[in-house]
């Protein structure tokens, strides 16, 4: 157990601690105690920057089930750290701002701070796993911890919808990851993923390599919510604003994006993977900010600008694979769209926590999030207000901000990928620049609506509950970092592009580093290129559609609402319980008898059906004893007897026909030399006609039955169909004869071992006393069974 | 003989069946007795037949019947019996506290809870 790994389970230990320290310590609010932990790691992590950048990563191995190859290995390299960094920092900030945003007398704070460190440790573990299984350990976790925030209020009705939406579709996701890491392991022999890499060359070739690269991806779509999986994300907002822009925006969406780096160096080979990832995450990008825009609620916004920026890098981290395939490395101009990447996924982290934090504090202030009711809160909230400004304009890709720097990096990536010559890129690889394009107009058009409709307008204090004031400097604080973070690195993108970004560019790209180093810059200025006046276009229509939204906004209701995404996810999971209470009540009925005739139907089909394909059926009957007269005429006997049972009108002939059977056995007893057994079946036989006789002296009248025809006759064919399979059996079963019977050792044995002549009773009590000890047991149980049966009455309060 | 006696096991088994498949209590127990009937005859002659003295070694004999068959049958009908005297006492007592033995009757769904 070394450093690293008590870093990632000390959110877990600490979790533990915090029902405690909420319950002794009730004057200070708990997240107090839990701020101080992501500082210290966040402060513990830094440190790890230079080894990275030097191209030493820290590996630490903690073995847990090492016969399945499974151990506990902390792996911390440029793409690792960068997670890792992510997630301290933010989850600091964002602990901060709940602090002040969630009540310490309203709300029962310590499940949710518990919940909080509990997604805090399991994503630190996805993200520092070296070991695929232990991955997916932490990767469930943070599914589960997820639903658990999302259903933080759980007496609403939406919270828990919204939880239970999460979990299905990021649970899916993950089991067919699982699927995927144990093929993957298959392959490679290995659950680490250092390992896996350095099999990279030989992995795509395996036939398995399709199936687990689908697999993977599905995993990493669900969670990083990719069309069309998108669809969980906006209700996952019913959770407390920090969970949103902790977990639904800056770090657990993220965990996709993450496994797609991560992975990159085994997949990214394949045409596949790059078709797959740049395709998905393209029109996820599209289609989350063309829905985006129809929103009225400020978080649901938010929620489509998350999807939709989670597709931009997604489609990016594909277009960057294309760098495996151009072997200079001097202008490779694919890795560009790896560099784009990284560095969007560390802005859209900035922007987009600031501005769940933004939108938090509107809420908080105003009592509302709609922005029908919201307008002209500037004057009273000018703080906020600027905070809003920089967040939106980033995320909209304008210039001074960060968002700006990754929206041209962004814009060069797609339009190099229209020039790619490979996988048939060059017949539909012109459509990226194209949804790249219009999907940042309609970017630029909800960052708008986001700071316009909120902040200026009208003033409609008649529409909100409280009255509206700047929020207290606590609330503040973690949003200010964010948003200064936000020039900082629009000024500075050198700052973190040496120290962060490269080595994480090594980690997805590690066959291009021998060729040189990446010497990641990234320039505010390009010059008057394309890219540029792209961004003039966005601005320049994005504005004209922006003042004119009232006109085009009806474009919207064109779409049916039953062709939803989420009419579908409803309608799926309600017809799926339908048609499994329909099947189970098809089959459930409750009558015994069709059940048994589920159970000798199978048996019919089961035995019979092998029977006849397996050629089994054998009469040889050359070894059989000859047929004498008498046991034919006693054979007679029991038939007439049982046809007399099937056909009897009255109760008692039934009885005495049953017995007359039973005799009829204990005659074949005693002609097939078994006097032990005639005896006994003679006994038994008299004392069962007793009860019978006696049973059926309280029971109704035995009459025949008048039933359909349909059900005679089906009852008619089953019982032949089992009489014919067991004749069928017993046939053949005479017919081969395998080996001797082992009863010579009895014959030979009785006397001499056991002291006895009838061999029978020798077995019965000496060779297998054991049988009869637990028969002697079965006939105490049932006559002490039937004797509590007629004593005890407990039914309707009364005792017998 | 074991051609004639695997028919008669036969017809046992396919009137068990059908008493069995019947809504009517009364015959489901007496298609249980046939059915054990039907088992305990297919265990003999699965066993073979006469092929020998009965298995006393007092008979003298020079071939004795394979006594396993016959133990593992004493024990099955003990066995069947203690199950089936059960069975009748409990479609007694279910009668008398139900008031029918109608198989259509007696059914434990959720609905009826």
């Amino acid at each position: 157990m070394s450093l690293l790994h008590l870093a990632i389970l000390s959110p877990f230990l600490l979790a533990v601690f915090i029902p405690l320290l909420y319950k002794h310590f009730r004057k200070i609010h708990t997240g107090w105690f839990v701020l101080v932990l992501p500082v210290i790691l966040f402060i513990y992590l830094l440190q790890f920057i230079k080894g990275n950048v030097e191209g030493n990563p820290t590996t630490k191995t903690l073995s847990w089930i090492p016969s399945l190859g499974i151990d506990f290995t902390v792996y911390v390299d440029g793409l690792g750290l960068l997670f890792a960094l992510l997630i301290t920092g933010i989850g600091a900030l964002v602990v901060l701002y709940s602090i002040y945003y969630l009540s310490k007398d309203k709300e029962s704070l310590h499940t949710f701070y518990v919940y909080l460190l509990m997604f805090m440790g399991a994503m630190l573990g996805v993200v520092l796993s070296d070991n695929l299984i232990v991955l997916y350990t932490f990767w469930e976790l943070t599914s589960l911890s997820s639903f658990l925030l999302i259903g933080y209020w759980y007496h609403r009705e939406k919270s828990r919808y919204g939880a239970q939406k999460s979990m299905l579709i990021t649970v899916f996701g993950g089991l067919s990851m699982l699927a995927g890491f144990i093929l993957l392991g298959m392959m490679a022999d290995t659950f680490s993923i250092r390992e896996l890499i350095a099999q990279a060359d030989t992995i795509p070739s395996h036939p398995l390599f399709i199936p687990a690269l689908l697999l993977v991806l599905l995993g990493a779509f669900t969670k990083s919510a990719q069309f069309p999986f998108h669809i969980w994300l906006p209700d996952a907002m019913e959770a407390p604003t920090p969970v949103s822009a902790y977990l639904h925006s800056a770090t657990m969406v993220k965990a996709g994006i993450y496994l797609v780096a991560r992975l990159s160096p085994v997949f990214a080979g394949s045409a596949e993977w790059l078709w797959l990832v740049a395709g998905f995450g393209i029109i996820t990008l599209f289609w989350g900010s063309f829905s985006a825009v129809k929103q009225t609620d400020l978080k649901s916004i938010l929620a489509f600008s998350t999807i939709s920026q989670l597709g931009m890098i997604m489609s990016m981290l594909g277009i960057g694979a294309a760098a495996l395939h151009y072997d200079y490395l001097d202008d490779n101009i694919y890795l560009i769209a790896t560099t784009a990447a990284i560095f969007h996924l560390i802005n859209h982290a900035t922007f987009k926590g600031s501005l769940f934090m933004v939108v938090g504090i509107v809420d908080h202030e105003t009592g509302t999030r709609d922005i029908r009711k919201l307008g002209g809160l500037m004057t009273l909230m000018p703080i906020t207000f600027t905070l809003a400004i920089i967040g939106s304009f980033s995320m909209a890709g304008l210039p001074p901000f960060n968002g700006f720097l990754s929206k041209e990096m962004f814009f060069t990536a797609m339009l190099h990928a229209s020039t790619l010559d490979i996988f048939n890129f060059e017949t539909w690889g012109i459509l990226f620049p194209i949804l790249a394009w219009i999907a940042s107009i309609f970017t630029f058009i909800y960052s708008m609506i986001l700071v316009f409709k909120t902040f200026t307008g009208k003033y409609k204090p008649e529409e909100l509950d409280k009255k509206p004031h700047e929020a207290p400097i606590g609330m503040l604080i973690s949003p200010i970092v964010l948003a200064s973070l936000v020039i900082i690195i629009a000024f500075f993108p050198n700052l973190i592009a040496q120290s962060l970004i490269e080595p994480a560019m090594v980690s997805i790209h590690p066959t291009l580093l021998e060729m040189g180093s990446f010497n990641t810059k990234i320039y505010f200025w390009h010059g008057w290129n394309l890219e540029l006046f792209m961004t003039i276009g966005v601005v320049g229509i994005g504005s004209a559609l922006f003042l004119t939204l009232t006109k085009w906004s009806g474009l919207y209701d064109l779409f049916p609402k039953r062709l939803t995404l989420n009419n579908l996810y409803d309608h799926g999971l309600i017809s799926m319980e339908r048609s499994a209470t329909k099947l189970n009540s098809l089959y459930m009925t409750g009558f015994i008898r069709n059940y048994l005739v589920f159970i000798f139907g199978f048996m019919i089909f089961a035995l019979g059906g092998s029977l006849l394909t397996k050629n089994a059926f054998i009469v040889d009957f050359t070894a059989a004893a000859p047929v004498g007269l008498y046991e034919v005429v006693l054979a007679l006997v029991l038939v007439a007897g049982v046809l007399t049972i099937l056909f009897s009108k009255s109760r008692l002939s039934a009885i005495i026909a049953l017995g007359a059977v039973g005799y009829t056995i204990a005659l074949f007893f005693v002609l097939f030399r078994a006097p032990d057994l005639a005896l006994t079946q003679l006994l038994v036989e008299t004392v069962s006609v007793a009860l019978f006789l006696l049973c059926f002296y309280h029971l109704p009248e035995y009459k025949k039955q008048q039933k359909r025809l349909s059900f005679r006759l089906t009852n008619l064919l089953i019982s032949l169909g089992v009489g014919t399979v067991v004749t069928l059996i017993a046939l053949s079963a005479n017919s081969t004869r395998l080996f001797d019977s082992i009863s010579s050792y009895y014959v030979d044995a009785s006397y001499t071992e056991a002291g006895g002549k009838n061999m029978v009773n020798v077995i019965l009590v000496d060779f297998r006393g054991f049988d009869t000890l637990f028969e002697i047991v079965v006939l105490g149980i049932g006559a002490l069974g039937i004797y509590s049966m007629i004593k005890l009455r407990l039914t309707r309060g009364r005792q017998g | 003989m074991e051609i004639v006696m695997s028919f008669i096991i036969g017809i046992l088994f396919t009137a068990a069946t059908y008493l069995i498949l019947s809504k009517s209590l009364i015959r489901i127990i007496i298609g249980t007795g046939l059915l054990s009937h039907g088992a305990h005859l297919l265990l003999l002659t699965m066993g073979g037949l006469k092929r020998g003295a009965a298995p006393l070694l007092g008979e003298n004999a020079s071939a004795y019947t394979d006594p396993l068959p016959q133990a593992l049958i004493l024990t099955a009908i003990v066995i069947s019996f203690g199950v089936t005297a059960f069975f009748l006492v409990l479609a007694y007592r279910s009668y008398q506290e139900l008031g029918t033995d109608n198989m259509d009757k007696l059914r434990g769904t959720d609905r009826n809870e």
